[in-house]
């Protein structure tokens, strides 16, 4: 009897007949073949969008910010818009690995490997954003705090931008620590199967000589645990302080109080719908079905309708709050504006995106579709880019006074720039989704007695037994009466 | 670290595993290691292994982050360059919270990690003796430390006794060195060469 025995009732994690040596075979053999043809269209689709972003972002810096749209009036557009979404989109990994491993969730294991491996190269497309929008970006390591000969002027420790800087580059560290310390055990079981030398030497020096002793699965356990508790705070102070950038302004329509859940809320939704786009298409591709199953997709669908719902929430009660506070410019803002005015049709796409379509996952049916899952993501993440669009652009074109009041389109090196960060997005995962384990071995084969759906059979009889003789077999488990279909019990 | 004498088992399932542990250790062999393919909860007890203290040096790097970040903006905005900011006090502790946690998670993620690899000596081309190749895939591979009291052969026969199977000898470096997985490497035994006595 295994000490973690999970009841039958519960969904199998790992679906059919499974040994350690298959689930080994099956996440680590897509590494060792040759990619197909689809992986080569896809790579090389993302790697010219990546050389497409490169030659705008350097139009950008040879003739600087003025060949984007923004102007005296919006200040901030495509950029920050994009910005925050990646910022968004790269919240999912770390709460999948940290959130849900401190809940004890047993389905993060699935794609938990991917979703950290999105964060990380998430945040490195939004840390694109404001470096170049600082125009003379050779200056960038301005903004750290650095004894300088300017004074030594110090930055500005009061300013939620410098916040950002910490944040996001606090995030992206801890994001590719943690990532990568469970990548470690990975890498040592291909090196050890590997028939190449190239394949040896390259894993080798990836694997950092890890052999699997007891005493370093107990400290990397250790470490696991404890970043898993630290960054748990982490995801929800990045992109609270992200919303600072606009709740500490005085911008009607940035200057709420609200913006900090409302926006980890919205980070997470979009986050997920992200991983589910990426996860459908992977486990489709590499074979994966069996480690990344519906239930795996259901569960992210419960946590899409559940923070789109505060998503929702929050949008009503700032147009509540917008009547309630009997500030005209707010209000302007919010229903002038905001919800009508030029730029209205942006706050309706975002309303129908993020609000009204994923009330679809309140039924199991839907949840559990393959198809609607993919579109469905696809929809959350163009809605949340409009949020993120409509928050910046629709508070700042009417601003107090009417001949400043502006419109924005923005221009096609800004444009370039953002398809340019999909290229770099989807260049990483592509190289990803080849030469990693996108799927955490060790950590499958860490429940695959408890969760594997041909382990779970077995129980079936234990759901039979009496609870006092259960508990009577689990007192006993010294004595050599094992059952040898079922692993023992392990006093941890 | 040094050359050593290992008779290696390998054991297909944890319930053959636990029992066995228990056993060579009551018969009084020096289990070197066992290197197991994921980690198996409460092995490390039935080894005997102690709590690892990972956790306390993540504290302490944790509130060196906290003091580091706190001491230096208030020593920047207070002494070296007191600037005023919209008239905004030259302490304002509520606006330094967010980089002193951010900080703080910081030095705990990266000098944790850090000491982890120092631990466990975990680098780039740093090398080590793996027993069996399947170690790291699907067999829980126990090596045990051939001493000069330890006979072998009657070792041998008591392992495969208690479920070990792929019962092997073994020489290797018990230790790591630089090296890389695409090459055999030459150990050599830096045993000193025997006194010439006149």
């Amino acid at each position: 009897m295994h000490l973690k025995y999970e009841s039958t009732l519960r969904e199998p994690l790992v679906d059919g007949v499974k040994n350690y040596h298959q689930v080994t075979e099956d996440i680590i053999s897509p590494i060792e073949g040759k990619p197909g043809k689809l992986w080569y269209i896809g790579f090389f689709i993302s790697l010219s969008l990546l050389l497409f972003g490169v030659c705008s972002v350097t139009w950008e810096v040879y003739f600087g910010t003025g060949v984007w749209n923004l102007n005296k009036t919006i200040g901030w557009g495509w950029d920050i818009t994009n910005f925050v979404w990646w910022v968004g989109i790269g919240h999912a990994g770390t709460l999948i690995s940290a959130i849900l491993l401190l809940f004890r969730q047993g389905w993060r294991t699935g794609v938990n490997r991917a979703a950290e491996a999105m964060t990380i190269f998430a945040v490195m497309c939004a840390g694109q954003f404001p470096i170049f929008h600082m125009g003379r970006v050779w200056m960038a390591f301005f903004v750290l705090p650095y004894p300088n000969t300017r004074g030594p002027l110090w930055v500005n420790f009061n300013s939620p931008l410098l916040w950002d800087v910490f944040a996001i580059s606090t995030y992206f560290t801890v994001s590719l620590l943690f990532w990568y310390s469970g990548l470690i055990p990975d890498f040592a079981t291909v090196r050890d199967r590997a028939k190449t030398k190239l394949r040896k030497l390259l894993y080798g020096i990836a694997s950092f000589g890890w052999t699997g002793s007891t005493k370093h699965w107990q400290r990397h356990e250790a470490l696991s645990l404890v970043l898993a508790g630290l960054s748990t705070p982490l995801v929800l102070s990045v992109h609270t302080i992200v919303s600072f950038d606009f709740a500490t302004s005085v911008i009607p329509g940035w200057h709420t109080t609200i913006f900090p859940p409302y926006f980890v809320a919205g980070a997470i939704f979009s986050g997920f719908a992200m991983v589910q786009t990426l996860l459908i298409i992977v486990r489709k591709v590499l074979h994966l079905e069996d480690y990344i199953t519906i239930g795996h997709m259901e569960a992210m669908n419960k946590v899409i309708v559940l923070t789109g719902s505060v998503v929702g929430c929050a949008y009503l009660t700032e147009l509540f709050m917008a009547w309630y506070a009997a500030v005209p410019y707010e209000f302007a803002t919010f229903y002038k504006y905001r919800a009508a005015g030029p730029l209205g049709w942006s706050y309706w796409i975002m309303m129908t995106c993020n609000v009204i379509t994923p009330q679809v996952f309140w039924f199991a049916k839907m949840r559990r579709n393959v198809l609607v899952t993919f579109v469905m993501s696809i929809i959350v993440n163009i809605g949340m880019w409009f949020e993120r669009f409509v928050i910046i652009c629709t508070s700042l074109y009417r601003d107090y006074l009417p001949s400043s009041w502006a419109y924005y389109r923005p221009s096609w090196p800004e444009v370039g720039f953002y398809m340019g960060t999909f290229g770099l997005f989807f260049t990483c995962f592509f190289l990803f989704a080849k030469y990693f384990p996108v799927i955490a071995v060790a950590e499958i084969k860490h429940v695959l007695k408890t969760s594997g759906e041909s382990f779970k059979n077995q129980m079936e009889k234990y759901e039979q037994q009496p609870a006092d003789e259960f508990a009577r077999d689990l007192h006993h488990d010294d004595e050599p009466h094992h059952d040898p279909h079922v692993a023992p019990v392990h006093h941890s | 670290m040094a050359v050593k004498n290992f008779v290696v088992a390998s054991f297909d399932d944890e319930a053959v595993l636990f029992p066995a542990v228990k056993k060579v250790r009551t018969a009084g062999y020096k289990i070197h290691d066992v290197y197991t393919p994921f980690p198996v909860h409460g092995l490390d007890h039935a080894m005997g292994l102690r709590e690892t203290s990972l956790h306390t040096a993540g504290f302490v790097y944790g509130i060196t982050g906290t003091t580091t970040a706190l001491s230096c903006m208030s020593w920047i905005f207070t002494t070296d360059w007191p600037m005023n900011i919209g008239g905004k006090p030259h302490f304002p502790l509520p606006a330094f919270i967010p980089i002193t946690f951010e900080l703080t998670v910081l030095f705990s993620a990266v000098g944790m990690v850090l000491t982890f690899c120092y631990l466990c000596q975990l680098a780039p081309f740093v090398k080590k003796h793996i027993f069996h190749p399947r170690q790291t895939d699907d067999l829980f591979v126990m090596a045990i430390e051939v001493t000069a009291k330890t006979n072998a052969e009657e070792l041998k026969k008591f392992l495969a006794g208690i479920g070990g199977t792929q019962i092997n000898e073994q020489r290797a470096e018990a230790g790591w060195w630089y090296g890389r997985y695409d090459r055999e490497d030459r150990l050599f035994d830096n045993k000193r060469p025997e006194p010439v006595n006149a």
